[in-house]
């Protein structure tokens, strides 16, 4: 993905930007596969318009607008530490805004597939590097002396024999008449000042004094609250309802059906739109609603759970993947394990529950909300209501976690549909109970995975998967597997796993599904890689030692060689129980071994999760540092604490009284290591979480002989 | 009307007096480092001191905050400068940050009556603090931090 051509004219040349004299926009390609675009012409080429990604006016003063969301993975400091290396300016002068959603604009803004940095570096050092160049021309041609005499530093071009100097602010006007030069001068790693380095988060001072605005803290003037009560089991519709002890509430102002097209489904809900938040919940209490739910009531977690054993045992599913010949090897083998992994339901449950402000006006719609994915909102809200997108305009505030949930339509869609019923912009909040019932859910998962071992060595692996797929609500083909069915598995395995197969079983439920922090990683890395510690213990094989054999690739080995070094893996005692686990996606490979050991409590206690990311290019290592820390919790929680259980098409969980979550006692030590080299950038927001619940699982079975296949499960009883 | 005082400063509101405090300081008063999470005090994001006892907010009836001192994360220093607010900076406690006022207030209040917590003090003062990101550790460091920074202020 290097940029293949940059347009060097007209690039600075854009209108309407009153106190910015130098202007450079970027493109970023949803697949980052495309040019980078600075220049006005090539952006009117492919119907785009220019934005002002990168401005400094003649002050000196550097803004860019940060086109993706900050929900906690940090772009709101990395992204600057991008652009200020190659622009060669202080990171403290260095503003962001938030972008709004506009991919005419911007291109790609779903900050979802842990996309933020690998999907845009390379464009943003670039367009910071051209933007240096030409400045450090205009102070050249100023002083009439070679560029290859002038340095940038600190927002100043430097003259080095006479240590004369421009700052970047009486350059603006001059390198906004230049034209780029072609070959543009990247820094050599070994020479960042700010990338790769652990510098502090700026959006950290606003997080511990109250100042920032998330979506619940924004405020319009004459703006309502609303609640709705939805149907509870998610795609019944609305018999009827009596509104009126409702708007007897004080401040309750109007109550009405509100339905929310969800792809081809529809959401029935009734609406309550009050003065203040607590007269909408209030004015809800005293709603009486009818619902026409039927056909739903057999949702049963305990029929999911057994339907997909049936399946597995009987259905051999839509092939994936085959690679030689599993089935006729498995079949003459003698030494061979038949077993199936299972995972749960899951909520999101981000800190901030489900809420947007929306502003219709006949002719305009403005929103304002945690969001993550503000160029698709903007797309559906001008389809929906058919307004043209130039006048849809979509804000992201500050997120209060997001985790999938807030990269998704249907909450501002319904903000939408509600204030223009009421004629005024409107906040709807969901209840903790909304945001936790109402799904969509990250599905449970069941596989069955079948391998054979011949001579200490895999001959044969089999996998076959059961559960919902993103896609088929969203239209996707009934006749294909899903295309992530191997996500979360490590791909060097297909280069010496001779006869491997993956196929996916159509599991078709009315329950909506969606992306969870990971994906499919997240439920697959499970299943796959404590198949593979099932499969070392079949081969009488150490767990490291087996993919050290497995995943023969340099980077795969230095990994493993890490691993090994960091957890003292060779030293380890017999009283305390090792687990490994290495899975892969989002371009990032990470491996995690967990120590667990006997407490004179008597329970199983996590004393230390040692990771190892390869994220290959990387901005700030404390950022990566603490999403995995995170990934780590968000899995323990996943992997021994909650899960969402459906009874007779009801979600029985309600709220973190009963879908619990991991607290402080509960978080082990644990240790991030990054590995050093130079290929292409990776995710870092997601890969950290699928690897722990199988290495957690194989310590538990190190340390107890007991294979836990089944999540979650009470570390209590372990 | 009902009397409050919040951060040193006193109200008069016109309000519902079952209306919970978290309600009353976000929207009528229009303070909104306080954060709804749960609205049933089982995840601290609500947190405020009421009378230097850490409190939740979204269970807490206006008719009870009436007349009491409530601190909310805005009061909790001048210029973000409490050894927990350092701390937190300079070990890069927050992640989306929507959690961490109500962690601040309640380190707050353990801070204050413990001035050097061990893991298990700050496990049971921190339990009822939930934080989705997967802060703890962080936090657990901060909050020794800053019973070092207390301790070192304290000197002088």
């Amino acid at each position: 993905m290097e940029p293949k051509e940059i347009s060097r004219r007209n690039f600075i040349r854009v209108s309407g930007l009153a106190s910015a004299a130098l202007c450079l926009g970027v493109y970023f390609p949803a697949s980052a596969k495309e040019e980078v675009i600075v220049s006005k012409a090539a952006a009117d080429a492919r119907g785009i318009e220019m934005n002002a990604w990168l401005q400094i006016d003649t002050d000196g003063k550097v803004t860019i607008t940060d086109h993706r969301a900050e929900m906690g993975q940090g772009s709101f400091q990395s992204v600057p530490q991008i652009v200020a290396e190659e622009l060669e300016v202080d990171l403290k002068d260095v503003n962001v805004i938030f972008a709004q959603g506009n991919p005419k604009k911007y291109g790609s803004q779903i900050t979802g597939g842990s996309s933020t940095i690998r999907g845009s570096y390379k464009q943003l050092l670039h367009l910071s590097a051209t933007a240096r160049t030409v400045l450090i021309m205009a102070a050249a041609n100023k002083w009439a002396v070679p560029v290859s005499e002038c340095y940038a530093e600190s927002g100043n071009v430097i003259h080095k024999p006479s240590g004369k100097k421009f700052h970047y602010g009486e350059l603006v006007v001059d390198a906004s008449k230049l034209e780029a030069p072609k070959e543009i001068q990247l820094k050599k790693i070994s020479e960042y000042k700010l990338i790769r380095k652990p510098l502090n988060r700026r959006d950290t001072p606003i997080k511990t004094n109250g100042e920032a605005i998330f979506g619940l803290d924004k405020r319009l003037p004459g703006m309502l609250y609303a609640v709705v009560e939805r149907n509870p089991r998610m795609r019944g519709t609305l018999k009827s309802f009596d509104s009126t002890a409702a708007l007897k509430v004080p401040g309750v102002k109007k109550v009405f059906k509100v339905q929310m097209k969800v792809y081809d489904t529809t959401r029935d809900g009734v609406v309550i739109v009050a003065t203040s938040t607590w007269a909408a919940m209030q004015g809800r209490k005293a709603l009486h609603v009818v619902w026409d739910d039927s056909g739903f009531e057999h949702v049963n977690t305990i029929d999911i759970v057994k339907r997909q054993e049936e399946l597995l045992k009987t259905s051999e599913g839509i092939s994936f993947k085959t690679q030689g010949d599993p089935d006729g090897v498995l079949k003459q083998s003698s030494n061979t394990i038949d077993v199936i992994y299972q995972t749960p339901y899951q909520a999101h449950s981000a800190m901030e529950p489900l809420n947007c402000i929306a502003h219709y006006q006949p002719d305009k719609i403005e929103v304002w909300g945690p969001i993550q994915a503000p160029d698709w909102i903007q797309g559906n809200l001008s389809d929906e209501f058919k307004i043209p997108k130039e006048n849809v305009v979509v804000n992201m505030t500050f997120l209060g976690g997001g985790f999938g949930r807030k990269a998704f339509l249907d909450y501002p869609y319904e903000a939408t549909l509600i204030s223009k019923e009421i004629g005024a912009p409107v906040q709807v909040v969901w209840s903790r109970e909304d945001d936790t019932t109402q799904g969509p859910f990250r599905p449970g998962i069941a596989y069955r995975c079948q391998g054979a071992i011949a001579n200490g060595e895999i001959s044969a692996i089999k996998f076959r998967v059961a559960g919902q797929n993103l896609d088929h609500w969203q239209g996707g083909k009934r006749d294909k597997p899903n295309s992530s069915t191997d996500e979360g598995f490590v791909k060097p395995y297909f280069n010496s796993i001779k006869n491997i197969s993956f196929s996916d079983i159509n599991f078709e439920l009315p329950i909506p599904p969606m992306w969870w922090r990971s994906v499919y990683a997240s439920t697959h890395g499970f299943g796959y890689e404590s198949f593979m510690n099932e499969m070392a213990a079949l081969a009488g094989k150490d767990q490291l030692d087996f993919r050290r054999e497995y995943l023969k690739d340099e980077r795969c080995q230095k990994l493993i060689d890490r691993m090994e070094e960091v957890s003292g893996w060779k030293s380890r005692k017999k009283n305390e129980g090792y687990g490994v686990a290495i899975t892969e996606c989002f371009n990032t490979t990470v491996g995690q071994i967990v120590k667990v050991s006997r407490h004179t409590d008597g329970k199983v206690k996590i004393d230390q999760v040692w990771a190892v990311m390869d994220c290959g290019w990387y901005v700030n290592p404390d950022i990566i540092r603490a999403q995995v820390e995170g990934s780590v919790l968000m899995a323990l929680g996943a992997a021994t604490i909650h899960e969402i259980t459906f009874k007779d098409g009801l979600p029985e969980q309600r709220n973190f009284y009963n879908y619990l979550m991991p607290r402080m006692s509960d978080m082990p030590p644990v240790e991030v290591h990054i590995m050093e080299n130079t290929a292409d950038a990776g995710g870092v927001g997601e890969p950290g979480l699928p690897p722990f619940s199988p290495a957690l699982t194989d310590a538990i079975y190190d340390l107890t002989g007991n294979r836990i296949r089944k999540l979650p499960f009470d570390m209590n009883k372990v | 009307m009902i009397s409050l005082n919040v951060n040193g400063k006193q109200h008069q509101i016109d309000a519902d007096p079952n209306m919970p405090l978290l309600w009353a300081i976000r929207d009528i008063l229009g303070l909104t480092g306080t954060k709804y999470g749960c609205g049933a005090a089982q995840c601290g994001a609500c947190t405020v001191h009421m009378n230097g006892e850490a409190v939740r907010s979204c269970v807490t009836k206006l008719n009870r905050a009436a007349g009491q001192q409530i601190v909310t994360i805005e009061g909790l220093s001048a210029n973000n400068n409490h050894p927990l607010q350092l701390a937190w900076n300079e070990l890069n406690v927050p992640q989306c940050g929507y959690c961490q006022s109500g962690q601040l207030m309640s380190a707050a209040v353990l801070l204050r009556e413990n001035l050097n917590p061990t893991d298990q003090d700050i496990d049971d003062a921190m339990s009822g603090n939930i934080c989705r990101c997967g802060t703890y550790q962080r936090i657990r460091a901060a909050i020794h931090k800053a019973a070092h920074i207390q301790q070192e202020a304290a000197k002088i």
